[in-house]
This record gives C-alpha cells, sequence and structure tokens, in this order.
C-alpha cells in the first residue's frame, strides 16, 4: 500500500512514542481561513510558528497555495477549549424538544406558503 | 455498550473518528505509524525531485517543479498535523525518523537519473500514490480522510504536469524518446512495490480493513494501477518492461508478471540505492537549519510583551 512500508522478517512494528518532545519545538497554532467574501472563517489544519506572524505567513505556506481563500485568521492552540465527546449532551441541546421545529406545526393549505 | 463496541459502532455506520474519541491504543498506533511514514514519504519525496530544479530543460518547467515541491513539504506538513491530533509531537516524529526508526515509502530510494524521471515519477509514483490516497479520503479517522482530500487535488496537479511532459519527450526526438523509455523501465517495478506485499503477506491489512483505515487490498490496489496506466503507455508509445503483461479477457483486467520480492524487502531494510544518503541530507538539513529555529524563537521571546509581575 502506498507510502505505507510493511514490517520486513525480522523487524518490530511497534515504536514508542512518548508524546514527549525534546527539541523545545515551535508553538502550535490552529489556522481558519474565510473561503471568500460572505461566508464564516473555517478551520483548515495546524501548523507550528514561534509568533503570529510567522504562523500567518507560514500558513501561505502550507494552506493556502491556490487562491484557498480571502482571509486567514490564526490562533494559538492552547487557546481553543473544548468540551470531551461524551459530555456533548451537557452543551448541545439534543433534538428532542420537537416544539422547537418549525415542522412540528400543522398550517392548513389553503393558508398558503408560511 | 463498552467503549471498544461504541467506537466499532460508529466506523461500522460510515461514520468518522476524531482526535477527542475513545480509540483503542492499537488504532491510535496504527494511524500514528501509518500517518508518520505518508508525512516523512512527502518528506523525503522532495529529494529525488529538488535533484532537477536547477537543471530543468526551462523556466517553465523549472517553475512547474518548484511548485510541485512546495507541494510535498506541504502535504508532509498537513500530515505532520494529523499526526499531531493522536497525541504525538511533531519533533519526535523527525527524531524517529532520523534515527531509522521511522520508514518512508521506499520508492524514494531510488536516484532521479535523467530528466524523462521526473515525467515518470509524476506519471508513475504520484499515479500510484492517487490510487491509494482516493481511498484513504474515506479512511476512518477524521483528520487523516481530510488530509487527503486536500492531498488528492494537488496531486492530480502532479501526475499530470509528469504525463504532459513524457507526451512532449515521446513527440521529440529518438533520444528524447529513448530517456522516456529509460526511465519507464527503472520506475515500472519499483512503483509497483509501493503497493506493498500480497493480501496473502500482508500482515496488518485484516485489521486495518475492519477499522476503515484501509478500504482496497495491496493486490486489488495494484491491479486497479495497472489497468489504468498500460493504456497510458500505449498512448505515449512506450514499452512496459513486464514480458508477460497482456490483456486477460476472461478476467477483464492485465496480467502482468512477479515483482522481485527480495528487491523489495532488500529496499525496506535499508539497503536501496539512495537510502543512506537520503537520511543523511534530511539530518543535515536539519542540523543546519537549528540557528534558524532558535532564532525565531529568540526573536519571538523579544517581541512578546513582558509577563506582568502578580
Amino acid at each position: 500500500m502506498t507510502y505505507e512500508v510493511p514490517i520486513a522478517p525480522g523487524e518490530s512494528g511497534e515504536i514508542e512514542t512518548t508524546a514527549e518532545t525534546t527539541g523545545g519545538g515551535w508553538p502550535m497554532w490552529e489556522v481558519f481561513v474565510r473561503a471568500r467574501r460572505g461566508v464564516s472563517h473555517v478551520h483548515i489544519g495546524s501548523l507550528h510558528a514561534p509568533d503570529a506572524e510567522t504562523a500567518l505567513q507560514n500558513s501561505r505556506d502550507v494552506y493556502t497555495r491556490r487562491g484557498e481563500g480571502v482571509s486567514v485568521w490564526v490562533v494559538p492552540s492552547s487557546e481553543i477549549h473544548a468540551f470531551e465527546p461524551d459530555d456533548a449532551t451537557d452543551y448541545v441541546e439534543a433534538n428532542e424538544k420537537v416544539y422547537r421545529l418549525a415542522t412540528t406545526y400543522e398550517i392548513p393549505d389553503e393558508v398558503g406558503q408560511m | 455498550m463498552s467503549p471498544e463496541q461504541r467506537f466499532q459502532a460508529v466506523i461500522d455506520a460510515e461514520d468518522k473518528i476524531e482526535p477527542t474519541d475513545w480509540m483503542p491504543d492499537a488504532y491510535r498506533n496504527t494511524l500514528i505509524r501509518q500517518i508518520a511514514q505518508h508525512a516523512h514519504s512527502e518528506i523525503i519525496g522532495m529529494q529525488p525531485e529538488r535533484n532537477w530544479i536547477s537543471r530543468a530543460p526551462s523556466l517553465h518547467r523549472k517553475a512547474i517543479l518548484m511548485a510541485k515541491v512546495q507541494d510535498e513539504a506541504g502535504h508532509g506538513l498537513y500530515l505532520y498535523s494529523a499526526a499531531e491530533t493522536l497525541g504525538v509531537k511533531r519533533d519526535e516524529l523527525q527524531e524517529l525518523l532520523h534515527q531509522g526508526k521511522h520508514k518512508y515509502s521506499s520508492i524514494f530510494n531510488y536516484p532521479t537519473l535523467n530528466w524523462a524521471d521526473i515525467g515518470t515519477i509524476g506519471w508513475l509514483v504520484d499515479g500510484a500514490a492517487i490510487t491509494n490516497q482516493v481511498m484513504l479520503t474515506r479512511c476512518s479517522y477524521g483528520p487523516y480522510a481530510r488530509g487527503m482530500v486536500r492531498i488528492c487535488k494537488e496531486e492530480s496537479f502532479h501526475q499530470r504536469q509528469g504525463y504532459e511532459l513524457l507526451i512532449r519527450l515521446c513527440q521529440g526526438s529518438e533520444a528524447q524518446k529513448a530517456l522516456a523509455q529509460d526511465a519507464l523501465d527503472r520506475w515500472w517495478w519499483p512503483s509497483l512495490m509501493m503497493f506493498g506485499p500480497h493480501d496473502t503477506e500482508s500482515t496488518h491489512t485484516e485489521q486495518s480493513m475492519a477499522w476503515k483505515i484501509k478500504r482496497v487490498s495491496n493486490d486489488d490496489l495494484r491491479q486497479q494501477f495497472v489497468d489504468m496506466t498500460v493504456p497510458q503507455a500505449d498512448y505515449l508509445g512506450l514499452q512496459i518492461p513486464d514480458p508477460e503483461l497482456r490483456w486477460n479477457e476472461e478476467r477483464g483486467h492485465y496480467d502482468f508478471g512477479e515483482i522481485d520480492w527480495d528487491e523489495f524487502w532488500l529496499v525496506v531494510k535499508g539497503d536501496g540505492p539512495m537510502n543512506r544518503e537520503r537520511i543523511a541530507h534530511k539530518v543535515d538539513a536539519w542540523d543546519e537549519g537549528a540557528w534558524v529555529r532558535a532564532a525565531a524563537i529568540a526573536h519571538a521571546e523579544k517581541l512578546a510583551p513582558p509577563e506582568e509581575e502578580t
């Protein structure tokens, strides 16, 4: 399979990764791109950069080489806050309150479009 | 339902797994390994092509090649970013590559000897990559699948520019056409090797298929690639270097010869023509860039507003 290197006989496929960084790498930034006027910025990916200005420059090289947008935001990844997926129902209303939905109300045909 | 059952139910429903979801350790580790190898392949894959930037025959071809090499860097970076969503650090992945503990696609351990190699890489190597990556756009891990959508769009440029380059060469002088044939002779088998061992030999296939990390088997993808490529070689008027290659009416596919598996494993194990040179060059580039990375951090610290005393 392309780009997947098989494990040769006599070799171990187990590589320990520790999530420890030894090199003191650059901080991570999240990149949001507005594709065109009239639409919101949408998350497109992340990158590493030492500061905001360099993050913007890197975003051009990494994510917008072909006119992908008219505006870019970069936000330090450490500033993104989120809830755990298992807690979703605490934060996002499940669609069980059907009376909130327009389609649950019956309007007679003779009234016309409403 | 146990977390494991819930996880599998999401996958079975053709839904995507996202970074903060619970996932089995083996799923996480398989993906880290695969995405990192993919990223390393994009990064190392710049080397055989950059070899020809300064020797491209025209300014137009030079500009195309530079754009392509820049795309490979970009692909590597999207992929490292996808790997990081699984909880690894980019610097650590770099170190594993430099230490030879992480591998990259063997195809990049072959040298680029003539200008037609650049066209042939676009046509065959990127063509093989597309065959595989189109499948990966449907992979169960969201960030990887999304990265693949972007990458596939750009790979299409890579393949088309390569094939067009070869059309021009093949319409040229006898000597130019001979260059194209020479490149095909050297790249054909390594390109077929890109799809990996036979399904019967492939250790991870079954689990990866159940997890929908992989959706089509090695041999099926290889067959798909051969069927697609043979008519393209015919159009160029080039001869594919396989005496056993022929259309099988009954199967509705091309039959083709056996890969030299000894060569395949030799290169995987690190003894291909360019393995040592590729890594040595990568390590040098990383070491030589150390002062730039340090200077950028020092500059950022200087610009940052002083922390308030509390």
